[in-house]
């Protein structure tokens, strides 16, 4: 069984060069990326179909090894190149990996307004808390009171909550998961791959080099055993209170709708456009 | 066959990217460059093409990049403040080599500056303007038909070598009003970028063939590759390898140094037997030719010197000129810029004088013309 599923993934990766891979041993970006190709391999698509876009960041590093069309772009704004693309070529699958760093703080305004836009995107926001690659800095997404390399002494600012922001932006589908459920995070890149329009799914991480050294969450088994405990179903936490639900992660899909996307408007406007010539 | 048109310098800019084969536009409204969105808004869907407000210039060079990586000839326009923002991307372009053009419309600043003013105030940012060290390619046109002629070439290079390319205009070009006979699309000559001849498998996509461009394939055409703002090895991957970066780097600028003879594109005016000679750009080229032929009625030995190209600078065409010279006069709506290369190539062969206005008004005939006396004596 763990062959087989390792040799999906050796389908996908690179071997034209032999990479040291930029990831910190115990991180959860591996385990994602794992989940990430037995999806796509599940899905249909071909390598040539694939568009694979980052930003900057430990995140930003996955298209580098894996065999698709891969762009690595600059920090935050992956999500405005990925738009280019996808209006010139609709027909490719266009995919963006970024940090929690690289998507809403940096990134935030493109955010929320390709989530608005509703290009076809599937828009996965790997998130660790905290900035992985410059050394453990303050992240939008850092609990209040943290200690980090920038607040040595304790966060003043009140976190993000990616999939909140995300669905008040307008995005059609929002998920949520976590590494530790590999074979839910699994099958949710797989929904979010089907999904017509901007889909955002969010995967919580843990980056023991920087965050749980630091926050006291000890190691990487420590820590995902923390999402282990924490981690609750959407459907069961429809049924408990805010109070309840406080330091809890939802897992699931949380908004699952239809909205015409960017490009069947723009269908639209092309066709109606072509009638008016006609008609001349 | 060729049309007489009505068209202000926006516009023509417009023309000219649709003539060259421009199917993407993103951009972000901005004064003085918006009628160039305007118009794009309007005639890019009826054509099939995609034009797209984004929500800012670091997006709208983002998208445009993006564009161009999955096969279209793209653009954006701006002005000052905007194109700051687009700094980053241009460097992206550059060490990615995605062709792309850029039209800048200068107007005064810094920062909000005077928006509605002309100015020439933003050409070493458009040499400078990003991080770390790159060629820079940035055509000036001086009237209607010009913005019209060097949007096409701007294109057509950015497809050549590789690379971003800007058109770097003025407020007074951008809205002046000017006849223009148009070329039918039979008599311009246009400019794709070289894609792979072989096979995906034997596929290296930063391989140097020998021109110094490699080809380019689109994405979704079977060429997978990888691209990325890190220094790159031949197969695109991050390297820090010295070996590897230095002659990547070096590669990037002389896919242009090389050629550097062909693009020394500038117009001279009377300077068969100049002594004094003037060199200008932009706007300001025109009211130099007007302050040169008053000169000349006047008796005195000057010339002219138009830069259509200011980034790589035409040093032959500078240099040919200051053998004959007494002196140089560089006139410019700026502190001084383009004179600061006219200086770096002098060499003590002559005098160079300069005359600077930062009030963003367009440059008078009669000013330039006050200053040549002056040096005339
Ligand atoms: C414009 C710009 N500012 C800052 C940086 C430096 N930088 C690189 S990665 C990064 C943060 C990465 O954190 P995150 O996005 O959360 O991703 P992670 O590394 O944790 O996956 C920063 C600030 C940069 N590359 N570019």
């Amino acid at each position: 069984m763990a062959e087989g599923r390792q040799r999906i993934i050796h389908k996908y990766l690179r071997t034209t060069k032999l990479f040291p891979s930029i990831w910190c041993p115990g991180c959860g970006i591996g385990i994602f990326l794992g989940a990430f190709l037995r999806a796509i391999d599940k899905s249909g698509y071909t390598k040539d179909e694939i568009v694979l876009v980052s930003g900057i960041g430990c995140t930003g590093r996955i298209p580098t090894y894996v065999d698709f069309n891969t762009l690595h772009t600059t920090h935050g704004r992956a999500l405005i190149f990925a738009t280019g693309i996808k209006l010139v070529k609709p027909e490719l699958k266009v995919i963006v990996v970024m940090g929690d760093g690289d998507a809403v703080a940096i990134g935030g305004n493109h955010f929320i307004h390709a989530a608005r836009r509703n290009v076809e995107i599937t828009c996965i926001v790997i998130n660790n808390s905290i900035y992985g690659m410059t050394g453990g800095q303050l992240a939008p997404t850092t609990p209040l009171g943290l200690e980090t390399t920038t607040s040595p002494h304790g966060n003043l600012e009140p976190s993000f909550d990616i999939c909140r922001l995300a669905e008040a932006a307008g995005s059609v589908f929002v998920a949520r998961s976590a590494v530790y459920h590999v074979g839910h995070m699994e099958r949710l890149v797989g929904k979010a791959l089907k999904k017509k329009g901007f889909s955002l799914l969010e995967i919580i991480s843990q980056c023991p080099v920087h965050y749980g050294r630091r926050a006291g969450m000890g190691s990487a088994v420590e820590m995902m055993k923390w999402q282990m405990e924490n981690a609750i179903t959407e459907e069961k936490a429809r049924k408990l209170s805010e109070e309840e639900l406080r330091d809890k992660i939802r897992i699931g899909v949380l908004v699952d709708k239809e909205t015409p996307t960017y490009q069947e408007r723009l269908d639209t406007l092309q066709e109606s456009l072509k009638e008016k010539a006609g008609a001349l | 066959m060729t049309n007489a048109e009505l068209l202000s310098g926006n516009e023509a800019c417009v023309k000219g990217a649709l003539a060259a084969g421009c199917t993407f536009f993103a951009g972000y409204p901005i004064t003085p460059s918006s009628e160039i969105a305007h118009m794009m808004a309007y005639e890019l869907p009826r054509r099939g093409g995609i034009f797209i407000q984004m929500e800012d210039e670091i997006a709208s060079l983002g998208a445009v990049i993006g564009a161009s990586l999955a096969g279209a000839k793209s653009v954006t326009a701006t002005s000052g403040p905007g194109f700051s923002l687009m700094q980053e991307h241009i460097g992206f372009a550059s060490i990615a080599e995605v062709p792309c053009v850029v039209i800048s419309v200068m107007r005064g600043g810094p920062s909000t500056g005077v928006p509605t003013h002309p100015s020439q105030g933003d050409v070493m940012q458009a040499r400078w303007g990003t991080h770390g060290d790159r060629p820079a390619v940035v055509l000036a046109p001086s009237s209607v038909a010009e913005c019209f002629g060097l949007t096409i070439e701007a294109f057509n290079l950015a497809e050549r070598y590789r690379t971003p390319v800007i058109v770097l205009t003025d407020e007074m070009i951008a809205h002046m009003r000017e006849k223009v006979f148009l070329p039918s699309s039979d008599e311009i000559k246009l400019v794709e970028r070289l894609k792979p001849a072989e096979p995906p498998e034997w596929f290296v996509p930063y391989r140097d063939p020998g021109t110094g461009v490699p080809p380019m394939p689109a994405f979704g055409e079977g060429y997978r590759y990888h691209v990325t703002g890190l220094c790159h090895d031949e197969r695109g991957y991050p390297t820090t390898r010295a070996d590897e970066v230095e002659p990547f780097v070096r590669r990037l600028f002389r896919k242009i140094s090389q050629d550097f003879d062909k693009l020394q594109w500038s117009e001279t005016y009377y300077t068969e037997d100049s002594t004094l000679n003037v060199v200008a750009f932009g706007s300001v080229a025109r009211a130099a030719l007007r302050a040169v032929r008053d000169a000349r009625s006047k008796g005195m030995k000057v010339g002219l010197l138009k830069l259509l190209i200011l980034f790589p600078f035409v040093r032959r065409k500078v240099t040919q000129l200051m053998e004959s010279s007494t002196t140089i006069l560089v006139p410019e709506i700026n502190m001084g810029q383009i004179s600061r290369e006219v200086k770096r190539v002098n060499q003590g062969k002559c005098r160079i004088e300069t005359l600077n206005k930062v009030a963003h008004e367009p440059m008078t005939p009669h000013e330039i013309l006050e200053k040549i006396e002056e040096i005339y004596g």
